[in-house]
């Protein structure tokens, strides 16, 4: 299985090199890739409808619980079947489609990557490699929705998805550590047997939180689904991949993974049905304010994808089977009708639906496909669509409490989807075709094929169920609910309340269709409450971040040196202020201290004026002959007290930094009294407070008692290890040595510098 | 003495950050300077200061015994004196080519990239 993962990512690898041999009529080659993982997927229904899970682990980074474990179950095979297979036909499609784009390889070579990364989340039974993988389908979809990279509009697009769903993946990644470190484990399968310790632990509200927030991002769920719309901006094959059948499922495939896991509270049901009952009413209504095709198909993915959480909120073992049968008709129609909407697209150049009519009498094989989808969407017998729906009315109906309510929800919505579905599928073929599309013929096969084999499919699903029973619905039924009852999915149910409610259903979402228009000044008048949308909120709280950071940079950046000199001072005395006070006890032992002596104090006397006059002198010269006496008699107090060595340095240091002053003296600048008084004032009181606060924190350190351990090291072992007598030479030369050698050479870069600014002639800039 | 010693201390590095605030480049120098020598100062002091018995091993023995300086402060501000002298030259001979080739010594005029502002 790590080969079918990576077979995607290697096969972008491969268009990186071979990129230019696959933009031509070799395009359509490359999708023998997805199509071999398809059958090498199917090989392993027999063993998955008999019930086997089959596990595989490659470790990678043990140490952390990290490793490439893949689970094949039956919701694994769902989703890596419906994604090979999907995926197939997008990849031939988009030979079609795109054909002679000058970027059609990096198109394959994102759509590989990110069809990679979609089977490694779903195969993945590791947390960790799970959400590895869950970022790279955000990063690689990114690419996707953003392909049209000269418009703004969609680059736009894609920052948002990217940024939406980037959140989400942070909040997995809390959830996913949260959930490793409580259950002890890493492996999700091991964690299904941690359930009672997962549920009862502390943090059990925090992990349902996260792994929500996760799930409803990426699953497009209010009030985060604002991005999927924005999203359409891509090319139709990404949105048919993106939106039908990878990843905006992925979050419904997370929420379905953690459902063994987690579901043990009330809050999980509670949440996600509300969520989702949300989600899907909202995005429903919204479907008729739409006019462009691609709007329409987005609000009803939303919806759809609501029902799902709202499906897995329920969480019963009917609830689960229709969300399983409903996840591949959502699959089926909602990715044919995006087909569909591509050849409309491209043919007639428009997506708007009040201008689209008649288009069967020229393309009539893509308006026989939109039929078929229209009609597994809308739920019409004899398709796959009347089956899920029906599950759906089931679960509802017999969930404990509220059953009729959301039952009701739940048939508002599916009046609603039929209608979009309708719209999309049937309103642009049928009618009177405009003049202007008279001359449209039918395109290459490869683009209306697709569409018409999945809705097909639907068909025979529809006709018998039992096919989709045994391979996913029971082996889903039987991981994923803790008490499996035999069930059998059927066609005809014979004549029962589901019936009816199925009934009532279809005859609304036909009389919808027939009696509302998609019109534009519908689309205009909903425009106008934008400005309370989630999309917009977002957006303005973006914005505002933006100008805060913005405000907060330019008011400690300013560019002058001594506002960010202030600012760390001023912070210092803050902090050292409030560490010194917060714990005040001065005594000092006046025995310990050293005697003071008249040449002591004449020499500090020197010192002291020689630092005034430094600082109030209005002459350089004055000042720098005034800072060689501060540098002498600091070399005389280095004499005094047992530091020879020191006294030497500092005298020659002095001498030479004096005589260097000196001899540019007159090449420098004169004084200028440049600041005002006040601003003198006030970095005069915060310069005195700072030496103020250095004296207390000598004075304190004085008290502590000091560790000699180091220098009675040196005392003992510079001769007899070393063979010097003067132990700071020793230190110097020998025991760090090679810091000595490192600073000669920062001496030496110093000199080259200084060498080389004196010698060094700027010829433009000098002259002027 | 050791009081003193670190209200001198405290003197040198007001002057020194007080020098560091202005907006001339040659008071910049000069309160760098002025700061390090309080922090070698802040070094030796913490080290304790001893008077009369340098850390060198008397001819006749072999480790150094009884009451004498600590060395180790020594060595860290002898480093620290001849890095600084490193930085002091340095910096008063970008001081005086910046002054030379910009004509100012202000610092608030020196903070942008631009030529020609």
């Amino acid at each position: 299985m790590l080969g079918a993962v990576l077979l995607g990512f290697l096969f972008s690898l491969f268009l990186v090199f071979a990129g230019s041999y696959f933009r031509g009529k070799l395009a359509v080659l490359s999708s023998l890739v997805p199509l071999s993982l398809f059958i090498y997927f199917l090989t392993f229904l027999p063993e998955i409808a008999d019930g086997k899970v089959i596990y595989e682990n490659y470790e990678w980074i043990p140490s952390f619980g990290v490793n490439l474990s893949f689970t094949l179950d039956g919701l694994a095979l769902l989703f890596a079947l419906m994604i090979t297979g999907v995926g197939s036909l997008v990849f031939l499609y988009t030979s079609a489609y795109l054909k002679d784009h000058k970027y059609l390889d990096r198109f394959y070579g994102y759509l590989s990557m990110f069809m990679a990364a979609m089977l490694g989340l779903v195969l993945s039974d590791n947390i960790m490699s799970l959400f590895i993988f869950w970022e790279l389908t955000s990063i690689s979809s990114f690419y996707l929705i953003g392909f049209n990279n000269d418009k703004a509009d969609s680059r736009k697009s894609a920052l948002t998805a990217l940024g939406i769903t980037g959140i989400g993946g942070l909040l997995l990644l809390g959830g996913a550590v949260l959930l490793g470190e409580v259950a002890g484990t890493y492996r999700i399968s091991e964690m299904v047997m941690m359930r009672d310790v997962i549920t009862d632990s502390s943090h059990y509200l925090l992990i349902l939180l996260l792994i929500f927030g996760a799930a409803f991002t990426k699953s497009a769920q209010f009030p985060f689904h604002f991005w999927l719309p924005g999203a359409m901006k891509a090319p139709t094959p990404v949105s048919t991949y993106l939106h039908s059948a990878t990843m905006v499922k992925a979050g419904v495939y997370l929420l379905f993974r953690m459902t063994p896991i987690l579901n043990g509270d009330e809050i999980w049901h509670t949440i996600l049905i509300v969520v989702g009952a949300v989600t899907m009413v909202y995005s429903a209504i919204h479907i008729i304010f739409r006019t462009d095709l691609k709007g329409i198909l987005a609000y009803s993915t939303i919806s759809a994808l609501g029902i799902l959480v709202f499906l897995i909120g329920i969480g019963t073992q009917a609830a689960l089977v229709a969300a399983a049968v409903f996840i591949v008709v959502h699959a089926l129609y909602k990715a044919s009708l995006f087909l569909i909407t591509g050849i409309i697209d491209h043919e007639t150049g428009t997506r708007d639906v009040t201008q689209l009519s008649g288009l069967r009498k020229v393309l009539l094989p893509v308006a026989i496909a939109g039929f078929i989808a229209a009609l597994i969407s809308g739920g019409v017998p004899p398709t796959l669509g009347f089956v899920g729906k029906d599950l759906i009315y089931e679960a509802t109906l017999h969930f404990k409490d509220a059953a009729i309510f959301l039952t009701v929800l739940a048939i508002l919505t599916k009046i609603l989807l039929f209608y979009g579905g309708f719209v999309a599928g049937v309103k642009p073929f049928m009618g009177k075709l405009p003049q202007k599309f008279e001359k449209l013929h039918l395109p290459s096969p490869l683009m209306w094929m697709p569409p018409l084999i999945m809705t097909l499919a639907g068909i025979v699903f529809g006709i018998f169920p039992g096919l989709i029973e045994t391979a996913f619905a029971k082996p889903i039924a039987m991981t994923q609910v803790i008490e499996f009852e035999e069930f059998h999915l059927k066609l005809w149910h014979g004549f029962n309340s589901v019936l009816g409610l199925s009934a009532i259903t279809i005859t609304l979402g036909a009389i919808l269709y027939f009696t509302l228009k998609p019109k534009h000044n519908l689309e205009n008048a909903i425009a106008k409450l934008d400005k309370i949308a989630p999309k917009d909120l977002t957006l303005k709280l973006s914005e505002g971040f933006a100008e805060f950071s913005r405000l907060w940079t330019n008011f400690f950046q300013t560019g002058y040196l001594r506002h960010y000199i202030s600012t760390i001072v001023l912070f210092l005395i803050l902090l050292l202020g409030y560490l010194i006070f917060s714990d005040f006890s001065l005594s000092i032992d006046y025995s310990s201290l050293t005697e003071l002596t008249v040449y002591e104090i004449s020499i500090l006397l020197m010192l002291l004026m020689g630092v005034l006059y430094t600082v109030f002198t209005k002459s350089r010269l004055a000042a720098v002959a005034a800072l060689g006496v501060v540098g002498l008699s600091f070399s005389l107090l280095f004499l005094f007290y047992s530091a020879p060595d020191l006294a030497m340095t500092q005298f020659s240091v002095d001498t030479l930094t004096v005589i260097l002053f000196v001899l540019v003296l007159y090449k420098l600048p004169k004084y200028l009294k440049l600041s005002d008084t006040g601003v003198r004032i006030k970095h005069g009181v915060l310069s005195i407070s700072f030496g103020i606060l250095i004296t207390l924190l000598i004075l304190k350190v004085l008290n502590e008692p000091k560790n000699t351990e180091i220098s009675e090291f040196y005392a003992e072992n510079a001769y007899t290890l070393a063979h010097g007598k003067n132990i700071v030479n020793v230190i110097l030369v020998d025991f760090r040595g090679i810091d000595t050698m490192i600073e000669i050479s920062v001496l030496i870069v110093a000199a080259l510098g200084v060498f080389g600014l004196l010698k060094l002639r700027l010829k433009t800039r000098d002259k002027k | 003495m050791e009081i003193i010693l670190a209200i001198i201390t405290g003197v040198l590095y007001a002057s020194g950050i007080y020098m560091i605030l202005r907006r001339s480049m040659v008071k910049l120098i000069l309160g760098i300077i002025l700061l390090g020598n309080g922090v070698n100062l802040l070094i030796f002091l913490l080290g304790r200061i001893t008077k009369g018995e340098p850390p060198i091993i008397d001819s006749a023995k072999k480790v150094l015994e009884g009451v004498y300086a600590d060395p180790i402060p020594q060595a860290l501000i002898l480093t620290a004196i001849v890095i600084s002298f490193g930085l002091q030259a340095f910096a008063i001979i970008l001081v005086k080519r910046t002054y030379k080739v910009l004509k100012t010594d202000d610092l608030d005029q020196l903070n942008t990239t631009d030529e020609d502002s």
